[in-house]
């Protein structure tokens, strides 16, 4: 499975390198700059992954537990690094997702994600390419550091 | 230290709730009449899951003060689709202690769900690091 059916998705409208050819070590894919976090994109998450803890939604708990408001859900942003990167190398070739949280995002940030390929190998018979993926704020700060593994036609 | 183990159908309409959550617009999730499930869509199985599910946290320390430091999902072959029906259970993997970047020193336990299929085969696996600290977090200290 390629991913040119997928070029036109939110997360990665360019077109990317998929072939094993292609994927050298230290390609990049191109970056995606989302919308400012919201709190409806922590409600709608916290929705469909069935995590309700309050903090992410709920501002008197927050402030009560000493936040100034409510804060991101890192899952969230782990599963757009994800949909970032599925979109990039295939929705049923990913082998292996891996995320640390580093520090919090915030409502209205601007998160930038980005992934390269640090890793190419041949197992079982298998291309296999590891990727290191980040999620990054609008400071500079790290949110997020990650890495996945995809199989490669 | 072993939950019970539990049952989860990858359904077709939380794939795709769960795909348009993690702003996807990709066919592949949305579109196909059998998807794979999204790369952090085992994250739901808190829908399956009761207490009866999870291994004694008591042990791991006060549970007001567990952040979710890594995630990890492994998987053996494609992602499941939409209609498989998957049975979990989670365990009390690695447990180790490292030094804060402010002091003060950090349990880091891990809790790793294997998922099978009802016949044993081994489909997924998830490992969640909780960090234990001894203070509210504050921005930037979630992990060394």
């Amino acid at each position: 499975m390629t991913t040119t059916a997928t070029t036109a998705s939110t997360a990665s409208t360019a077109v990317n390198p998929t072939s094993w050819a292609d994927l050298q070590l230290g390609v990049a894919a191109t970056p995606f700059t989302d919308a400012p976090l919201t709190r409806t994109d922590f409600v709608r998450y916290q929705g469909a992954s069935g995590d309700m803890n309050p903090i992410h939604h709920d501002e008197q708990f927050a402030r009560a537990a000493g936040f100034p408001t409510v804060f991101a859900v890192g899952m969230l942003q782990a599963g757009i690094l994800a949909t970032y990167a599925t979109d990039w190398l295939g929705a049923a070739n990913i082998r292996r997702f891996q995320v640390r949280f580093r520090e919090q995002a915030w409502p209205d940030d601007v998160l930038t994600y980005s992934g390269s390929v640090v890793g190419r190998r041949e197992k079982d018979g298998r291309r296999l390419v590891d990727i290191e993926l980040t999620a990054t704020r609008q400071t500079g700060g790290v949110h997020i550091t990650g890495s996945a593994t995809f199989v490669v036609a | 230290m072993t939950g019970a183990p539990f049952t989860m159908d990858v359904e077709l309409g939380k794939i795709r709730e769960f795909a348009h959550a993690t702003k996807s617009s990709n066919p592949d999730y949305l579109k196909t009449d059998v998807p794979v499930s999204p790369a952090t869509f085992l994250a739901s199985a808190a829908f399956w899951t009761g207490p009866e599910n999870t291994p004694p946290l008591d042990e791991i320390g006060d549970v007001a003060r567990i952040l979710h430091g890594e995630q990890e999902f492994v998987f053996h072959g494609e992602p499941p689709r939409a209609g498989t029906r998957l049975v979990g259970q989670t365990r009390i993997g690695a447990s180790y202690e490292k030094q804060g970047t402010r002091g003060g020193s950090m349990r880091f336990v891990e809790l790793v769900t294997e998922f099978r299929t009802p016949e044993g085969r081994l489909v997924a696996e998830s490992k969640s690091t909780a960090i234990v600290t001894g203070q509210v977090p504050t921005e930037g200290s979630a992990t060394s």
